[in-house]
């Protein structure tokens, strides 16, 4: 119902690498994502801290931190059929600006704290659309009043400082859509909020969705904002997606063991009195991540060849789902293991 | 009477915690900030209370106020009888022993010059526990396999351990001097889903064998129903509900309750449109300038609100199985209803 129209990609990653250099050695902090995202879709890009999630939406904006981090040769992010792997500044400037917009978890520090909140909303109209003067300001309050600031005008002329942290983040939107993005990356944009003003802000973001047909990547450690917000979910382990489908697929019926096991610790009123389940040990460390799968010295289900060779992300068959996991594909994991 | 009072380990009694806000250049007073404005409520022994309620809304401050963290400017507070604001420094000392605390950042509240056994240890010799050096460097052990770390940990330093195992030795540091209460000031707020289920195993379990009484603060609606035994949500400085946690998480009364719960993402639901949830607007006021009568009703729902609710602010009343809740209009529907 959601999507009546067939499929069209607009974003498509395959096979994205991407190394930080440390003193410690080379992190590959995102080690062979791909995924597409269509048309006014939203996938959600799930998993705990150090996994990868925002190393991806860097890399899809070319933001990484330079020298230190990089995009390694052989992989690939198209948008609309385009390459960007490898584009010239420019070309990225463009994309950044116009076709997508990202915005991230603490507004505060994306804000100039000495620029009036509505001067900055113009100067990005201004960059974008080449906007000027009364007609800019005009479009300024126009987006303002889009994104449910209240008082729109008085909030033109207020500093970042005198705002809620939830209207800030309504700046953010508000100037992430001033360029008229078709792909809205949102990097945990309601971590640092409470709850009240999450729900709020998470309609805000479907509504806009909707009225645009905006396609939304939402990076999110919470699977309940995944769930609510997402048409698709990718869930993400030690630099890999190691799940991916629709988003109540992968949620009430998860197939990899490391779903399964997040799901499984999250508290709430079935817990109440009980140990909660665990998933043993700690995320293993980017430097060195472990050989074959990547879960397995933490998986309650692992196999010998578990931890020798590693499974390929294959889609589930007979469903719109892939996994990354060897009881998935026992077959072919037994023919691996006779050849090695 | 008796027995049930023996029960009470912390009472809670109109206890008050105003700032005085200054202006950052003359220094000239401009307001009062009613951090948190006469909450009362009873901590029993062995017991795990939960306090909720969106940031800004006095939890840690209540906490810092009841272990005199902070000095309180009103109420009172009675640790097993004894009434904490009036205790000297020796007899403060000696409350510390029984009362403890854990934050939020452990990495913040760790000295990151000492290992780990060398920071239990300190403690130990401060509180004049578990006898000469070669004790201390026994008990500090014993401290960190209770937590689930190990004799190799000792030697290391804060920045060696991972944010989840920097969380355990936080709580053998408040376990080390063998607390009857323990704050948990949003202790697993911080942590990934995955070693957050590992620390509150750790934390059900020690209570379960220690005997421990946790007053459980965070914002995370789904951990406090899954820990704790009684829940008081707070609001602008004040408590407007308080009951068992079962009850409370089923039929909450109090509108910002009910909105406070309908605004947690659920992994069963999906918002589609049409499928609407009673959703609050705007932001919490300042508590600087708190609204006359109730302090909720500029973001009330309610469908009756009257002029009451723009006088005063309303107490929090029993309504039933232990329940309490500051609310007018659910109290005139509970007689309506009787």
């Amino acid at each position: 119902m959601k999507r009546a129209a067939p499929r069209e990609g607009l974003l498509e990653v395959r096979d994205l690498r991407t190394q930080f250099r440390t003193r410690a050695g080379a992190a590959r902090a995102v080690d062979g994502v791909g995924f597409r995202v269509d048309r006014g879709e939203t996938l959600g890009l799930v998993g705990e801290s150090g996994c990868g999630k925002t190393a991806t939406a860097l890399s899809l904006m070319a933001l990484l931190p330079g020298p230190a981090g990089e995009i390694l040769p052989g992989s690939s992010i198209r948008f609309e059929g385009e390459e960007l792997v490898g584009a010239d500044e420019a070309r990225l400037r463009r994309m950044r600006g116009n076709e997508v917009a990202m915005i991230f978890q603490e507004p505060m520090t994306s804000l100039n704290p000495v620029c009036s909140v509505g001067s900055q909303v113009v100067e990005a109209l201004h960059f974008h659309r080449g906007l000027k003067g009364r007609e800019a300001t005009a479009a300024a309050v126009e987006l303002f009043a889009e994104v449910r600031l209240p008082d729109p005008e008085i909030r033109f002329s207020e500093y970042p400082h005198q705002l809620s942290g939830g209207m800030r983040q309504r700046v953010m939107i508000a100037m992430a859509l001033s360029c008229e993005p078709r792909l809205l990356i949102a990097d945990e944009p309601t971590t640092a909020l409470d709850v009240t003003t999450q729900a709020q802000i998470l309609d805000l973001l479907s509504d806009l969705r909707r009225r645009r047909g905006m396609a939304v990547l939402l990076i999110s450690h919470d699977l309940g904002v995944v769930s609510e917000f997402c048409d698709r979910v990718a869930v993400m382990y030690a630099g890999q997606i190691v799940e991916e489908g629709s988003a109540e697929e992968v949620i009430h019926q998860p197939r990899h063991p490391y779903t399964q096991g997040l799901l499984a610790s999250l508290p709430g009123r079935n817990s109440r009195g009980e140990s909660l389940a665990v998933i043993p040990g700690v995320v293993p460390s980017p430097i060195r991540w472990p050989h074959g799968c990547r879960f397995h010295e933490r998986c309650a289900l692992v196999m010998d060849r578990c931890s020798r060779h590693p499974p390929d992300l294959r889609s589930v068959a007979g469903s719109d789902r892939s996994t990354r996991c060897w009881l998935e594909s026992p077959e072919s994991a037994t023919a691996e293991d006779t050849r090695a | 009477m008796s027995s049930r009072e023996a029960e009470v380990l912390l009472d809670v009694v109109d206890l008050s915690m105003h700032f005085s806000a200054r202006d950052g250049a003359t220094g000239r007073v401009r307001g009062l900030v009613k951090a948190v404005d006469g909450i009362s409520f009873r901590l029993r022994r062995g017991e795990t209370l939960g306090l909720v309620g969106e940031s800004g809304c006095g939890k840690s401050t209540t906490a810092r106020a009841l272990l005199r963290l902070l000095e309180p400017t009103g109420g009172r507070v009675l640790f097993d009888g004894v009434d904490v604001l009036s205790m000297d420094a020796r007899t403060l000392r000696a409350f510390r022993g029984r009362a403890q605390i854990v934050f939020q950042d452990p990495f913040g509240s760790l000295n990151p010059r000492l290992t780990a056994g060398g920071m239990l240890e300190e403690v130990l010799k401060v509180h004049d526990l578990a006898g000469d050096a070669a004790g201390r460097g026994r008990r500090a052990l014993e401290l960190l396999e209770m937590v689930g770390l190990s004799a190799e940990h000792a030697g290391r330093y804060p920045h060696e351990f991972s944010g989840g195992q920097r969380q355990r030795l936080g709580i053998a540091r408040a376990l080390s001097v063998e607390p009857e209460f323990i704050v948990l000031d949003e202790a697993v707020s911080a942590l990934d889903v995955s070693v957050q289920a590992q620390i509150l195993n750790l934390l059900s379990d020690l209570k379960a064998d220690l005997g421990l009484a946790y007053l459980f603060i965070a914002h995370d609606l789904a951990v406090v129903e899954h820990l704790c035994d009684r829940v008081a949500v707070m609001y602008l400085g004040k408590i407007v509900e308080f009951g068992p946690s079962e009850r409370l998480y089923q039929t909450p009364r109090h509108p910002y309750t009910k909105a406070l719960l309908a605004a947690v993402p659920a992994l069963a639901r999906k918002s589609e449109p049409g499928n609407e949830r009673t959703m609050l607007t705007g932001d919490p006021p300042s508590s600087m300038n708190p609204p006359s009568g109730c302090v909720f009703h500029p973001r009330c729902f309610h469908a009756k609100k009257d002029e009451e609710c723009f006088r005063d602010m309303p107490d929090l009343a029993e309504c039933g199985e232990g329940c309490f809740v500051a609310c007018i209009k659910e109290w005139s529907r509970r007689g309506g209803g009787a």
